[in-house]
């Protein structure tokens, strides 16, 4: 075979059954991508059910990779290569591979009793009707591959099934032209206490690479070279791992310890699961037993100087509500992570959606203002979670972090920092010898002292009962409570003058279409308006990371276009914002289908809003 | 402590006039709580109050300590995560029982059964207070209250019953009216390592007036009252001759105590579980009296200890380069130079 072919950038999705193993498989395939100098983004889309009936459709378990020599901001909208273990994987993503795209199906996972389990009649020929589609068919027996390859293997006929993930695995390296090294240290190193396994695995990793090296399967093989990325060290990352790694560097840097509480949710859990691993790094880990527990334990580490934090899901939120206000109302550092996921009520667990940004936004009785973030990527949550704790401590209120099931799963190459380049964090913690301690009075930045219980002298009763303004009794008076709603609001505004000069991330600088966006639709929105501006079209992109207060320059921005798009996966939440803030004819572009935007999505939206104009 | 010098009780009040209804059974409390935090040797600044949402959590409003009047049902999870990160403080949590076992109820018992150092004063006066007279979860079946113009058909909660069964490490109930056993009975729940609860029967004279007369008009009390004393047997009643209880194969009675043979009487262990459970469902046959004092306590492993403890066994990475490293992990590359 001729040497592989070199492409600029491949998707690959791996789909199988939730007991195949496809996750592992992609995030193998994810890390030795990663090493390999490409610029990747992933995205793994499981069910809610732990395991749905195997071979069913409910059950089918995916992992996309976009990867390649350019720069890559979305997990790809069209598939290149989609891997399918069995029939319910192929008959529900046939349709996300491009036009020409090629498949390869493990065909002993697509007879007459696999396609029964995905709901399709059993004399169905999928393979045959993908030929007729267009699609390249790549059918290769990998169930029977795999026992044959391991028949020497004491293990049961179960565990060598299991193995048939590795095969694939090996085989999809050889299509790719990935060494096998990574992964072959990942399985001995998992496996170190079951020698029979990992044998079975490293060698099913092996046979398939090897099936790709002998077999004249493939009309091609492809190569895709190290990206151009600016010179750094980077490591691939999880955005529930970059977020969890923030608030541990920002605890650090401030000097206190960490206290994280949370209840077990889909898809905040893994934060959880990060922090519960971290108390070498100080980090306190609480397992509440309800939602209520998660936040108001944190406000009473907060109350006793740690810097809190808690996270979950929209759900959850909605359980912590009153618990906000009373850190709106403490004027207490308080760090909330909403994973989102699709709504209402227990919705789509395992789906992404940002529909609970009018909850962080206005989800509280009374005037609650609290400053909201939003993450745009895996990488950028890092940088969020970090910056929401300095903000928290620096200023003495509870803030709230938006990422959602995308961030959390998805990975991307992170070109990460040294601690030394983080700034410091400075809490305005009142010390015994500062002299009289008033509770509420404020410096200029509308900013409270916090005095913790061992501080002499500076003994104090704190509630969520109106406050005397300064000293902080409990008051009833119609003056001091208008004096103090303004006070905690402007104290929240005041933060908008620390942020840097609004810019937009990519295309023009005025004039055209200035396109909105805000947490994860960062990615595909950049990449349709890169594309476009390309072509000539005058449109830009100005990425929203605060949310609330929003930039004091915003408006400005904004007024440099014609015409103004917001794309939300909701059905017009920050839309409803821009228009009334800045009183601009802005439209939207809304999806709740628990996916994210393919960038077409958005050049579709672009260029209708730019033809109306025309 | 305070330039070498104890604080006084007086010290532990603030400048905060009591906004109790006049003739409460807070007052009452207040003054012995007061009064006891010397002779506990507590600093003010060490010691923290938090409460919930009632008449009884405006309590810490008038200690002169640290305080957090939180909300509804919350200050047991709020008190958790304060004792969690800060073991040095000494936390007091006040509730009530609309507060503390409706409300709060799933926090009161997770509390419970986790067993943090803490101090809890239930104040239990059977009905909701500040919201003006409706039923609360102790109040007995039958009683007309505003939310129940036809008598509440809800049963009530036991309260002793449901601390043991959510693992209490210490239960006792104490009452408003008797000031010195209310300060003892506090005394030993504060020295008590691990979560304590204590049931403080509170007379509130506006919804719910001698709603506990039974076990503080001295003309019901001797027979209604069993006092719990560790190693003295349990006697009621007439005390020229009064009844005693007795304990056979698991089975409660009474003999009377002059003519009955000394061996056949209960005598108070604490410690004994079974005979705790007995005890908490006592008066349940209204022919035998209602159990005050420590009714069970346990020596088991407190929360924060037992996490400083599995800390210990951990080398902690605190310091700079620690932090680089979690921030790079171990499968990084270097891109140019």
């Amino acid at each position: 075979m001729a040497a592989p072919k070199d492409l600029t950038k491949a998707t690959v999705l791996f789909a199988g059954d939730s007991g195949d193993g496809m996750q592992l498989t992609g995030g193998q395939f994810t890390q030795t991508t990663a090493l390999s100098g490409n610029d990747l983004n992933t995205f793994p889309d499981f069910p809610a059910e732990i395991r749905a009936p195997a071979g069913t459709v409910p059950g089918v378990s995916g992992f996309k990779i976009h990867f390649g020599s350019a720069k890559v901001y979305t997990a790809g909208d069209q598939v290149d290569t989609l891997v399918a273990m069995n029939a319910a994987a192929l008959s529900s993503q046939m349709d996300q591979l491009k036009k020409g795209g090629m498949i390869i199906a493990n065909s002993n996972g697509m007879d007459a009793r696999n396609l029964r389990l995905a709901g399709l009649q059993e004399d169905r020929d999928l393979l045959g009707e993908a030929e007729k589609r267009g699609f390249e068919v790549v059918s290769v027996e990998i169930t029977r591959l795999t026992k044959e390859a391991l028949k020497d293997s004491a293990l049961s006929n179960k565990d060598k099934d299991r193995a048939k993930n590795m095969f694939t695995l090996g085989l999809v390296y050889w299509l790719y032209d990935r060494e096998l090294e990574r992964t072959e240290r990942f399985l001995e190193d998992r496996f170190a206490d079951r020698e029979d396994i990992q044998a079975a695995n490293l060698k099913a990793l092996r046979a398939g690479h090897h099936y790709g090296e002998t077999t004249e399967l493939f009309r091609n093989r492809f190569s895709v070279p190290p990206a151009d990325l600016p010179p750094g060290r980077y490591r691939n990352i999880k955005g529930n791992q970059a977020l969890s790694i923030g608030l541990i560097a920002a605890a650090h840097k401030s000097g206190l310890d960490l206290f994280y509480s949370g209840y077990p949710i889909t898809p905040a859990s893994d934060i959880l699961h990060e922090m519960a691993g971290s108390k070498a790094h100080g980090v306190q880990a609480f397992q509440a037993e309800d939602e209520i527990a998660a936040i108001t334990s944190a406000i009473g580490a907060a109350f006793g100087g740690s810097l809190a934090v808690t996270a979950s899901s929209g759900p959850g939120i909605a359980l912590k509500t009153e618990a906000l206000g009373l850190a709106v109302m403490l004027e207490l550092p308080l760090v909330v992570i909403n994973v989102q996921r699709g709504g209402p009520s227990t919705g789509l667990p395992t789906k992404t959606e940002q529909s609970d940004l009018g909850q962080a936004l206005f989800g509280r009785n009374g005037e609650a203002p609290l400053p909201v973030l939003s993450c745009a990527s895996p990488k950028d949550a890092f940088d969020v979670g970090f910056e929401a704790c300095k903000m928290a401590l620096e200023h003495m209120t509870p803030v709230m972090i938006l990422s959602d099931g995308y961030i959390a799963n998805g990975s991307e190459p992170w070109k990460f920092p040294s601690t030394s380049e983080l700034p410091d964090i400075q809490p305005p913690l009142h010390r015994a010898d500062d002299g009289e301690y008033v509770p509420y009075k404020r410096d200029e930045k509308g900013v409270r002292k916090w005095a913790v219980p061992g501080t002499r002298g500076a003994e104090h009763r704190i509630g969520g009962l109106e406050k005397q303004a300064e000293t902080g009794h409990v008051s009833y008076d119609s003056e001091n409570h208008q004096q103090m709603v303004r006070e905690r609001k402007e104290k929240v505004e005041r933060i908008a003058q620390g942020y840097s000069r609004q810019e937009v991330s990519c295309g023009s600088r005025e004039g055209g279409l200035l396109v909105i966006s805000w947490g994860s639709t960062y990615g595909a929105v950049r990449t349709a308006v890169e594309r476009m501006h390309k072509n000539g079209i005058s449109v830009g992109q100005y990425h929203l990371r605060h949310l609330h207060p929003l930039p004091s320059d915003l408006g400005d921005l904004i007024e440099r276009y014609d015409q103004w798009l917001v794309p939300e996966l909701n059905e017009g939440q920050l839309l409803q914002l821009i228009r009334s803030t800045y009183l601009v004819d802005a439209e939207g572009l809304n999806k709740v289908q628990g996916v994210p935007f393919t960038h077409g999505e958005v050049e579709e939206a672009i260029e209708r809003m730019i033809d109306k104009r025309e | 402590m305070k330039d070498e010098q104890p604080y006084t009780s007086k010290e532990f009040a603030t400048d905060q006039e009591v906004r109790w209804c006049p003739g409460c059974g807070d007052y009452g409390i207040l003054k012995q709580v007061r009064d006891l935090m010397p002779e506990l040797g507590l600093e003010r600044e060490k010691t923290v109050f938090i409460s919930g949402i009632g008449c009884s959590s405006r309590f810490p409003y008038y200690m002169n300590t640290y305080g957090l009047h939180s909300i509804h049902g919350r200050a047991t999870s709020l008190a958790t995560g304060l004792k969690m990160t800060r073991s040095d403080l000494s936390v007091w949590i006040i509730t009530g029982d609309g507060d503390g076992m409706s409300i709060g109820g799933n926090h009161l018992i997770h509390l419970l059964r986790r067993n943090p150092n803490v101090n809890i004063l239930l104040f239990n006066n059977e009905i909701y207070g500040l919201t003006k007279g409706q039923f609360s979860p102790t109040s007995e079946q039958g009683k007309h209250t505003r939310s129940s113009p036809w008598g509440t058909v809800d049963h009530p909660f036991n309260l002793s019953a449901l601390a043991l069964g959510a693992d209490a490490s210490f239960f006792a109930r104490t009452v408003d009216r008797e000031s010195k056993h209310l300060r003892e009975t506090l005394r030993q729940a504060h020295e008590h390592k691990g979560a304590s609860l204590v049931e403080i029967y509170q007379n509130c004279n506006v919804f719910n007036d001698g709603t506990f007369s039974a076990f503080t008009d001295k003309a019901h009390k001797q027979q209604n009252v069993l006092h719990l004393e560790e190693g003295a047997p349990l006697s009621f009643g007439d005390p020229e001759n009064p009844s005693v209880l007795t304990w056979k194969n698991g089975a409660v009675g009474t003999v009377e105590r002059e003519t009955s043979d000394p061996e056949s009487h209960w005598i108070h262990d604490p410690y004994d579980r079974a005979k705790a459970h007995a005890l908490s469902r006592l008066s349940d046959d209204l022919a035998y009296p209602r159990p005050f004092g420590v009714l069970y306590k346990e020596d088991r492993a407190v929360y924060e200890e037992l996490l400083a403890e599995q800390e210990r066994g951990i080398a902690p990475k605190r310091t700079e380069e620690d932090l680089d490293a979690l921030i790079s992990g171990d499968a990084y590359w270097q891109v140019g130079q």
